[in-house]
């Protein structure tokens, strides 16, 4: 059995909450709701892009990630690490300081997760040849956008290219490499180091694979402060032995254009959320751009810009575009080894299947009344999408309350007007129409606005 | 039962063009309509709603949906179309050089709402205007 199920790493911290609305109206796919003061997330609605948190006036997300002390429990204590790690620290901190300063926090092996790259770029290029379907793959780098296309956008699933993403390659590289030196994978503890919660949620459940491969997830920014307080005083020793497989491609993999620039003109590449979702919202109109190869990626300058990720999203890109001319070019360093096959197979996922989340009923005569009731409704409602009800806007209350999870009384618009109807003039009332105008507060239809789903 | 949506479609006005396939779209999802369906009904009532735009003064979309099909009436105000035949012809084209440089016109229209359409009936009055009639079955 394959997971298919919704699992989502980013937690509502009830201490800091305090119930506004920014996460809630920023979510792409409306699985937030105020609830008792706090924000609820939908489980089967999440996918880890962590809009939520980057709004958060208070840091009231927290993302489910295990303590670092888990690592006393392995003889042998493996760090994979995407290299948006190393693009955090200012200039003058060198690799070997970074990768030394790992060492002394406690883990004995460490890969870089973008290694080797060239077997990567082999996945990719086979799985391009082999694939028969017109118009362009979509990258699976990025799980966030994985699940966003799984519920929102299920006819362009079979769009997705079944290749998983380095982490998955560093994590069967690393264990074929330490089974070759006769290194019990039981004493073996692999600790992911992840730059967001889209990867966390990936790595801990993953779609598309039987079990993760990973005993531990933890935080980059725990790790980057840890890091920071030790390179300072520490020239560091020399780990290039843990590199020999880092290649310009590799160190770059995570950038915008990172798996694009493999496709060169036949490919696109997009970042950030929204503008991701424009794009996927037009190809599901029939608009396909005519390339052979999408990049997609939730986070604004992709991995540079990870929610756990610190400092500023461009610096990081910069630095690790000045790190990756020290290194040899992916065509001219591809390694090949024993364990190359086996890695090769690892990285090819099972079909993922869609997610139909936003459907009204499993039976379609009751879906159709549902979204019937809705219409009606959403023509009471003020359409200011207000979101004081807890809800992201009008329309999306009109569905909570044909899905039985929220009342017309939640909307104060509402309330307002059946105060006025009872006779019970309040001057709260003249107040509210000269900031709305007086039409919101009339039963008149009008034309509904916002968009939901 | 019966869900019926209405939108008025401008002609010329390409930057919102495509709000009738959109928000049909995202009906048919909360309906749970199968993606494949979707996507054909969508891909005919987008190349529709785009003639509109592109040839005609101005239109009307009618949206009917029942327990098993969906009935898309697009009644236009524009040039009509003097041989029907003709222009479901691949290739066939009587848009401007302006409108192709914005990437449509190619000729494909017609065709591709055929293909992704189980009902296609078109009738038109030349100086008048075109009414296209289509039908999917979930």
């Amino acid at each position: 059995m394959f997971r298919t199920q919704k699992y989502h790493a980013i937690q509502v911290d009830a201490e800091k909450c305090i119930g506004c609305i920014h996460c809630m109206k920023i979510c792409p796919t409306e699985a937030i709701r105020v609830r008792n003061g706090l924000a609820e997330i939908t489980g089967e609605r999440c996918v880890d892009c962590g809009n939520c948190m980057r709004v958060c006036p208070t840091e009231a997300f927290y993302l489910l990630q295990d303590d670092l002390s888990l690592l006393g429990r392995y003889k042998y204590r493996v760090a994979l690490f995407p290299s948006v790690l190393i693009g955090q620290f200012p200039e003058g901190v060198s690799d070997d300081q970074v990768y030394g300063a790992l060492l002394k926090i406690g883990f004995t092996h460490l890969y870089e997760v973008e290694q080797p790259i060239q077997w990567m770029v082999e996945a990719y290029r086979d799985h391009h040849a082999a694939q028969s379907s017109q118009g362009p793959m979509i990258s699976a780098f990025c799980p966030a956008i994985v699940r966003l296309i799984q519920i929102r956008y299920p006819s362009l699933i079979d769009r997705v290219m079944l290749i998983n993403a380095p982490h998955d390659l560093a994590a069967h590289y690393a264990l074929e490499n330490l089974k070759a030196q006769g290194i019990d994978p039981e004493e073996t503890g692999v600790f992911y180091i992840a730059p967001c919660s889209a990867k966390i949620a990936a790595v801990k459940n993953p779609l598309g694979e039987k079990e993760s491969i990973v005993d531990g997830i933890i935080n980059m920014n725990e790790i980057f402060n840890k890091v920071m307080a030790i390179v300072t005083a520490d020239p560091g020793i020399a780990t290039g032995e843990f590199r020999e497989n880092l290649t310009r491609e590799g160190i770059l993999w995570c950038l915008p254009r990172g798996e694009a620039r493999l496709f060169k003109r036949k490919s696109m590449a997009v970042d950030g959320v929204a503008n991701v979702v424009k794009m996927l919202e037009r190809m599901e109109m029939g608009e396909v751009p005519e390339v052979e190869f999408l990049e997609l990626r939730a986070c604004d300058q992709g991995c540079a810009g990870g929610i756990m990720v610190s400092g500023n999203r461009f610096l990081n890109v910069e630095r690790l575009n000045r790190r990756s001319r020290k290194y040899p070019q992916a065509a001219d360093h591809n390694p090949e080894g024993p364990s190359k096959k086996k890695v090769l197979q690892s990285l090819i996922l099972h079909p993922i299947e869609p997610a139909y989340v936003f459907q009204l009923d499993k039976e379609r005569g009751k879906a159709m009344e549902k979204l019937a009731r809705i219409n009606r409704l959403v023509h009471f409602l003020p359409a200011v999408d207000c979101g004081t009800c807890g809800t992201p806007g009008c329309r999306a209350l009109a569905e909570d309350i044909v899905r039985g999870k929220a009342s017309l009384q939640d909307c104060i618009f509402l309330q307002e007007r059946s105060n006025r109807d009872d006779g019970s003039d309040l001057p709260a009332l003249g107040k509210l129409e000269r900031i709305w105008g007086s039409n919101r507060f009339n039963k008149s239809k009008r034309e509904d606005t916002h968009e939901g789903f | 039962m019966v869900i019926e949506q209405q939108y008025f479609v401008k002609g010329g006005d390409f930057s919102r063009a495509g709000i009738a396939s959109s928000e049909t779209r995202k009906l048919l999802k909360q309906l749970g309509i199968s993606p494949e369906k979707i996507r054909n009904i969508v891909i005919a009532l987008y190349e529709a709603e785009m003639n509109i735009v592109a040839h005609a003064r101005e239109g009307t979309i009618r949206i009917s949906i029942t327990r098993d099909s969906i009935l898309m009436l697009l009644e236009d105000q524009g040039p009509g179309i003097p041989d029907i035949e003709q222009a479901m012809k691949e290739g066939f084209s009587t848009a401007s050089s302006k409108v192709r440089e914005m990437g449509f016109g190619a000729g494909m229209g017609l065709n591709n709402m055929k293909r992704n359409t189980d009902l296609l009936e078109i009738t038109s009055t030349v100086g008048t205007g075109t009414t296209v009639r289509m039908i999917n079955y979930f």
